[in-house]
């Protein structure tokens, strides 16, 4: 570490700190921290590869305890009750297949509704001009702060009473039509975009609903693509209005589906490898998407728009 | 009666903001009737607000003042509900259960992300490591319940040998009264800690750089830069960051519902798993409703010190 008292090159000065021993302490932290944060995600790997009576005996070998993929097969439902129980598992059916479609099936269309009808909302907020814009902005603001208990009652009561329970449909119903955030972001976005196009665009005769879906939409790509994301992954990890609404076994999610794995566990001796077979299974796409666009997902964290 | 209020407010506004500096492009003018179309372009949402939030607000208020089963109809019992809560010793237990939980995790996670906001902000910068970081936040509530159920596990689990390794005695992390808030503070905290230190970090990347260089030309310490730079001028992201903090943990449900299930006894039945075991487990929708309407109350309550705390703070760095 050199340049320590050079007054004409601050910048340098601030970057290169000269005390290695806290720099060293600094890193030290942060290893810790990131190895906290990653190391339990290898612990479910080698526990999940492992068979359930080796694993108390080896509780500590960082290696699986006696290599095995039946947790995957019984998550998936490919054991028989006794090649199940003879493994530790619980012996009830469960079909992880299932929860995954549904998973899949939930939070993409539950993503493409509400971004796409929020983003035509936004339109409307950012480029139209219109009597009670600003009220009715607000009031889609407020629904950020309501708490989901307190919709989620009600709105139980009406899938209900819609006769939409345990139908995907009503799983996907209160999502579909708006994301109170996903308005605000991208009315944020387009009142920051040239609208120098649009209204070229107008001058030549085009109506809004062209303007909208050629060059409004295509220019927001990459905010609604990270958009598209966050929201993904938040639904995917929904849990609470699923098991409301969605508690059969052929419409679980994953989340819930997990939730039901557990409490089969037999008491005494719970299937843990099993269970984190299934807690992987149902971390992989989140995983994935997260190795595919880690960058987009890390960037987008901040406060930007509200300072 | 809301909607004349609304619409009041909006001729206000559009009697300040009408004529937006863009006399050269009069075709916005002449649209400036744009109704119509907006309400085509806003229908969909509009559907989802009014059917999904407005229409709920409003029907749940009312079921707080109903004794409802799911079955038949409810029927009107004015305040008995809220009179009942405020005898309810489950309810006062629920109510200091969370703010225990909430507390842990207001403190915990706000010092713990400052921490590695500092650190990452003072050596390390790059997104491969704010990624790590960020990876356990992504994960469901459910998963990280699930992960941390097996890591501390009391017989086989990881943690408790490491504990024991130590020379001390193992830890009924989900199975002792004294450990279960504690236990699930704890993992709600190791998934939100990243993400919280990635917004106090975009807070610290905001201080100008300058102000640490003559900071440093006059020769103050670090531990002064920390004390009357840093901190004064992250004030109002460390606020924001509690709040936020503070009101996502409120609504704890999911870690709570696969793990301990409230227990043991009642040392984890929190506030929103006392509503949906009052609402659906027990069928008295009414009740749930009522706590449901508390609940909101407390986050309004939070929310409203919130703006309060960031207008108050709002100067410091322009």
């Amino acid at each position: 570490m050199t340049a320590t008292n050079h007054p004409a090159r601050p910048r340098l000065q601030r970057i290169r700190k000269p005390m290695t021993v806290r720099r060293a302490l600094s890193w030290a932290l942060i290893i810790l921290a990131v190895a906290a944060s990653v190391l339990p995600f290898y612990w479910v790997i080698r526990t999940s590869l492992s068979t359930n009576g080796s694993l108390a005996s080896n509780a500590t070998n960082l290696l699986p305890a006696d290599f095995n993929l039946g947790a995957f097969k019984r998550v998936f439902g490919l054991q028989s009750a006794e090649e199940a129980m003879a493994e530790g598992g619980s012996g009830a059916h469960i079909d992880f297949w299932l929860y995954l479609r549904n998973s899949v099936l939930f939070a993409s269309i539950t993503t493409v509704g509400a971004l796409f009808f929020s983003a035509m909302a936004a339109y409307a907020f950012a480029r139209l001009r219109w009597k009670g814009r600003n009220a009715v902005f607000s009031l889609f603001l407020a629904t950020m702060m309501v708490p989901g208990i307190f919709t989620a009652l009600p709105n139980f009561l009406l899938i209900k009473n819609l006769g939409l329970l345990n139908t995907l449909l009503g799983l996907v119903l209160p999502y579909l039509f708006m994301s109170p955030f996903a308005i605000f972001f991208l009315r944020q976005f387009f009142l920051n975009m040239s609208r120098e196009v649009e209204e070229a665009a107008m001058l030549d005769g085009a109506k809004h609903l062209r303007i909208f879906f050629q060059i409004v939409l295509p220019n927001a790509a990459a905010p609604l693509a990270t958009l598209a994301l966050l929201t993904f992954i938040g639904q995917w990890n929904e849990y609470f209005w699923p098991l409301l609404v969605a508690n059969q076994d052929d419409l679980r999610v994953l989340t819930v589906g997990l939730g039901v794995f557990k409490a089969q566990a037999p008491q005494g001796a719970p299937d843990w490898s099993g269970l984190m077979a299934a807690t992987l299974v149902s971390a992989l796409p989140i995983l994935l998407l997260f190795i595919a666009f880690g960058k987009k997902i890390v960037n987008s964290i901040g406060f930007s728009g509200i300072k | 009666m809301t909607t004349t209020a609304a619409s009041r407010a909006a001729r206000a506004d559009t009697a300040l903001h009408a004529p937006p500096g863009r006399a050269g492009k009069p075709f916005w003018r002449r649209n400036h009737g744009d109704l119509r179309i907006a309400l085509f372009f806003i229908a969909p949402a509009l559907l989802g607000f009014v059917t999904f939030y407005v229409v709920p607000a409003v029907r749940g208020t009312y079921l707080s003042f109903t004794e409802y089963s799911l079955l038949g109809e409810p029927e009107w019992v004015g305040g008995a509900n809220y009179a009942a809560i405020a005898k309810d010793p489950l309810f006062w237990n629920a109510l200091a259960v969370t703010g225990e939980y909430v507390l842990i995790n207001m403190v915990l996670q706000t010092v713990l992300a400052l921490g590695l906001a500092l650190l990452m902000h003072r050596v390390a910068k790059s997104t491969l490591i704010r990624g790590a970081l960020l990876l356990p936040y992504l994960m469901a509530n459910v998963i990280a319940a699930l992960l941390w159920f097996w890591l501390l596990d009391y017989q086989i689990g990881i943690v408790n040998h490491f504990i024991e390794a130590l020379g001390l005695p193992r830890v009924a992390f989900f199975g002792s009264e004294a450990w279960a808030i504690p236990t699930q503070a704890l993992i709600n905290t190791w998934r939100h800690v990243g993400y919280t230190a990635l917004l106090l970090f975009a807070g610290l990347q905001a201080i100008p750089r300058q102000i640490y260089e003559v900071a440093d030309l006059d020769g103050a310490s670090p531990f002064q830069t920390l004390r009357r730079i840093t901190l004064p001028l992250l004030r109002p992201v460390i606020a924001l960051v509690v709040i936020v903090t503070a009101i996502g943990s409120i609504q704890i449900f999911d870690t709570v519902a696969v793990t301990t299930q409230g227990g043991p006894v009642n040392a984890s039945r929190v506030l929103q798993f006392y509503i949906y075991q009052k609402a659906f487990t027990e069928s008295d929708f009414g009740y749930g409703s009522a706590l449901a309407v508390i609940l909101f109350v407390i986050l309004a309550v939070v929310a409203f010190v919130q703006m309060k705390f960031l207008r108050g703070n709002e100067s410091d760095l322009d």
